[in-house]
């Protein structure tokens, strides 16, 4: 027994110290809607290629990014999914820890869906609808110059036209990319509708992004985990309940759940593609340039990532529920994932 | 009133407070077994139908054209030649009115993407197979298998079935003609997990939860007996061992969660050791279990009766001999029953496995303790939180492997206690 408990302690010493110099595995972080598309990229690549099959985390794009940016060396990982891109903030705190050496990559489109049970009512919203129904503030008056608590509390008091039902809203919470982009593309969006909000945002952008991407915490807006299945078995329960998730979800639900209309656009394929559909946003990952050198596959695996085979308009990814980019920007991100060109983060400014 | 009186008159109400006092008790585990009964019933019907697929009869034509154009029979050759144009070439024999390009693919996305390796794996194995034909039946694909094992779908209108008109009329033909079937789900058992459900498999995450555990026992075992050990029989009784005693039996209710959160910031951050690794899930557990197995390895040296030690030490042993020689192989049973239910604790715990990195998606089947990995709950998790339909029946089939490991150890604990444990 002593001598068994000894081997097992030195064998145990020779295996952390090796795994301390050298790791042939890749290592990905990051966001949950990227994960479904990155797993099968990942799972591919490993069955074909003969380097190992990479090890995906799904720690949302925030905490993706946090752990990308900590560092370089293989306790850190080498690429991180995102559903938004990076931050300023984030390029300087990556750069601060030696993280300077790194490349974006788009890889597709996600429409974010607003679904219901089957069994209720098929809605047709506006985004001044929605913003009405979920910010933390509304306009107090017609303009919007000035605001209020959020009051409603029923559909039809917002529009006649929407069912006498409670506002029930059950989606994302603020660690999701999903979250965020829900914040930008839907209800900062419907805000802007009104004149006076949209003054704001040159006078005073902190305040005119809080109130404007601020939703509401008095009980409608009812946040789920970063568990999109979770979100979809609530929906069932409760057929008065909207539900707020990635395409790739509605599209393997079809049989539950119902899409609802954005300004009179159902969330379909082409129309996501297209731009038609007003609540869709880009993915991305960023590859950790300088650990390429020492991680075997690194560059394979964004080959495979950015190949036609895989995000091509024909592509496996698009099965899984993947809106394709433009072919044209397709080529652009692949040609940059083969030579790993370097981001640069003025891109970011500019816009 | 004489007394008499009024206790012979209070004695209906005390007998009625008792009787509903005993209705109470009768009541609380009515309902308490009601509720495990529609957990693992729910659980069990959801999850039974996880152990077998679907599998389709095709007749495989090896064509050599195909698998070893120059007739080498070179390895390299065989292994990369397009074995998915054989499965489709054999579909086409099947439905010759299938011919558009279309059509085609998703005729052959019937067929689960891992028969092509298999394919490749039965000519490597046997070269004889190429030119001849073969009956085999292949694993579908996971839409196909969730419409033939809920084959009330096929009625549902086309937008909320899984597969479109068309592939429902093949889908109906090759029931029609026996060439559908159920078989074991062997790749659940053999495999870690997938992006395709019906390819997924609990064998990794089951290796990950023994590699953990491995070293939580190796860790925490030895440390925590000699901890208890120490405090209960050589230790003297003074403030500071109290304030360890009471340290330690906090330590028992602390949140898991707390432990992750450690296991990261020295572990992880200050000691660079691996993310995703059974190493550190192992340590991070190893910290949790550690109290359970102090406190454990304590009541049952107490439960040994001091006239052994008295005999041991009259006879001239010292203290220390009276405690290894004779106290502590009467407390082993005790002392191994809290061991195995801190390691069932350990099993089923996910949350501080979640800071360290050991949610992953990860298809390798780990094969030493610095592999990345993930365990058992946290695969159910995982799984849990998967789009495809597939998925729903793989999680609860996790959830009853991981529960019959929980009855095993569990079971093991009892039996242990009764074989083994002295009565005085």
């Amino acid at each position: 027994m002593k001598k068994m408990l000894y081997i097992l302690s030195i064998t145990l010493l020779f295996g952390l110290n090796y795994n301390a110099f050298a790791r042939d595995q890749i290592k990905i972080v990051g966001s949950s809607t990227v994960y479904p598309f990155a797993t099968v990229v990942a799972e591919r690549f490993g069955k074909s290629s003969g380097f190992k099959t990479p090890v995906i985390e799904s720690t949302g794009s925030g905490g993706g990014l946090k752990l990308f940016c900590a560092g370089l060396g293989t306790e850190h990982p080498d690429i991180t999914n995102a559903s938004r891109r990076i931050k300023t903030k984030e390029v300087q705190k990556c750069s601060k820890n030696g993280v300077d050496d790194i490349t974006e990559i788009k890889v597709g489109f996600d429409g974010i869906a607003l679904a219901n049970a089957k069994s209720g009512p098929t809605l047709k919203l506006s985004l001044k609808e929605l913003y009405l129904a979920l910010a933390r503030v509304v306009p107090a008056d017609k303009e919007g110059n000035t605001v209020k608590p959020n009051p409603y509390k029923m559909w039809n008091e917002i529009n006649p036209d929407l069912p006498a039902a409670p506002i029930v809203v059950i989606g994302p919470p603020p660690t999701s990319g999903t979250r965020d982009a829900f914040n930008e593309l839907a209800i900062e969006k419907g805000c802007k509708k009104f004149p006076g909000r949209k003054a704001l945002k040159k006078e005073n952008k902190k305040l005119y992004k809080a109130e404007c991407r601020g939703i509401r915490e008095d009980g409608p807006y009812v946040e789920a985990g970063e568990n999109d299945n979770l979100i979809i078995e609530k929906l069932v329960a409760d057929p008065g309940a909207i539900g707020v998730f990635g395409y790739s979800f509605l599209d393997q639900n079809r049989d539950k759940v119902k899409p609802s209309e954005i300004d009179g656009v159902l969330p379909k394929f082409e129309d996501i593609s297209s731009g038609k559909y007003p609540v869709s946003r880009s993915l991305f990952f960023y590859v950790k340039n300088a650990h390429a050198a020492v991680i075997p596959g690194i560059k394979e695996y964004v080959r495979e990532f950015t190949a036609e085979k895989a995000i091509g308009s024909d592509g496996y990814l698009i099965s899984k529920g993947l809106i394709p980019l433009p072919n044209d920007e397709r080529m652009k991100f692949a040609k940059d994932g083969k030579k790993l060109a370097k981001f640069n983060p003025k891109e970011l400014i500019k816009k | 009133m004489s007394n008499t009186k009024i206790i012979r008159e209070s004695l209906k109400k005390r007998h009625l407070a008792e009787s509903r006092f005993k209705a109470y008790g009768i009541l609380g585990i009515i309902s308490a077994t009601l509720f495990l009964m529609a957990i693992l019933s729910t659980i069990y019907i959801e999850g039974k139908s996880a152990f077998k697929s679907t599998y389709i009869k095709i007749n495989i034509f090896y064509d050599p054209s195909i698998i070893d154009p120059e007739g080498t029979r070179d390895i390299e050759e065989i292994k990369f030649a397009n074995y998915r144009k054989i499965i489709k070439n054999s579909l086409k024999n099947y439905f010759p009115e299938v011919i558009g390009r279309e059509e085609l693919k998703n005729l052959i996305s019937f067929i689960s993407s891992s028969e092509e390796e298999n394919l490749m794996k039965a000519v490597l194995e046997n070269n004889e197979l190429i030119g001849s034909d073969k009956i085999v039946w292949l694993k579908a694909s996971s839409t196909i298998d969730v419409i033939n094992k809920n084959p009330e779908m096929k009625n549902l209108p086309e937008s909320n079935r899984l597969i479109s008109d068309q592939e429902l009329v093949w889908f109906n033909k090759l029931v029609l003609s026996g060439d559908v079937k159920f078989g074991l789900n062997k790749d659940f058992f053999l495999k870690a997990d997938s992006t395709e459900p019906e390819q997924a498999g609990i064998l990794g995450s089951i290796l990950g939860s023994f590699f953990t555990l491995l070293i939580t026992l190796i860790l925490s075992f030895p440390v925590a007996v000699a901890a208890g050990v120490f405090l209960e029989e050589l230790a003297p009784k003074n403030k500071f061992t109290d304030f360890i005693e009471i340290n330690i039996n906090n330590l028992a209710a602390v949140p898991s969660i707390i432990f992750g959160l450690l296991g990261l910031a020295i572990f992880l951050n200050l000691m660079h050791l691996p993310r995703s690794a059974p190493v550190v899930g192992g340590m991070v557990l190893a910290l949790m279990t550690l109290p359970t197995i102090i406190i454990a390895t304590r009541v049952s040296l107490k439960a040994v009766p001091p006239s052994i030690r008295e005999a041991a030490i009259g006879l001239g042993a010292t203290k220390f001999q009276a405690v290894i020689h004779h106290v502590l192989p009467l407390a082993v049973p005790g002392i191994a029953t809290g061991t195995i239910i801190g390691m069932s604790r350990a099993l089923g715990e996910s949350a501080p496995l979640l800071l360290i990195g050991m949610v992953a998606f990860i298809v390798d089947i780990p094969g030493s303790f610095v592999d990345s990995a993930t365990v058992l709950p946290v695969q159910i998790y995982l799984w849990k939180s998967t789009a495809a339909r597939g998925f729903v029946e793989l999680t609860a089939a996790g959830v009853i492997v991981l529960l019959t490991f929980l009855i095993l150890m569990n079971a093991l604990a009892i039996f242990v206690r009764n074989k083994f444990e002295k009565k005085w």
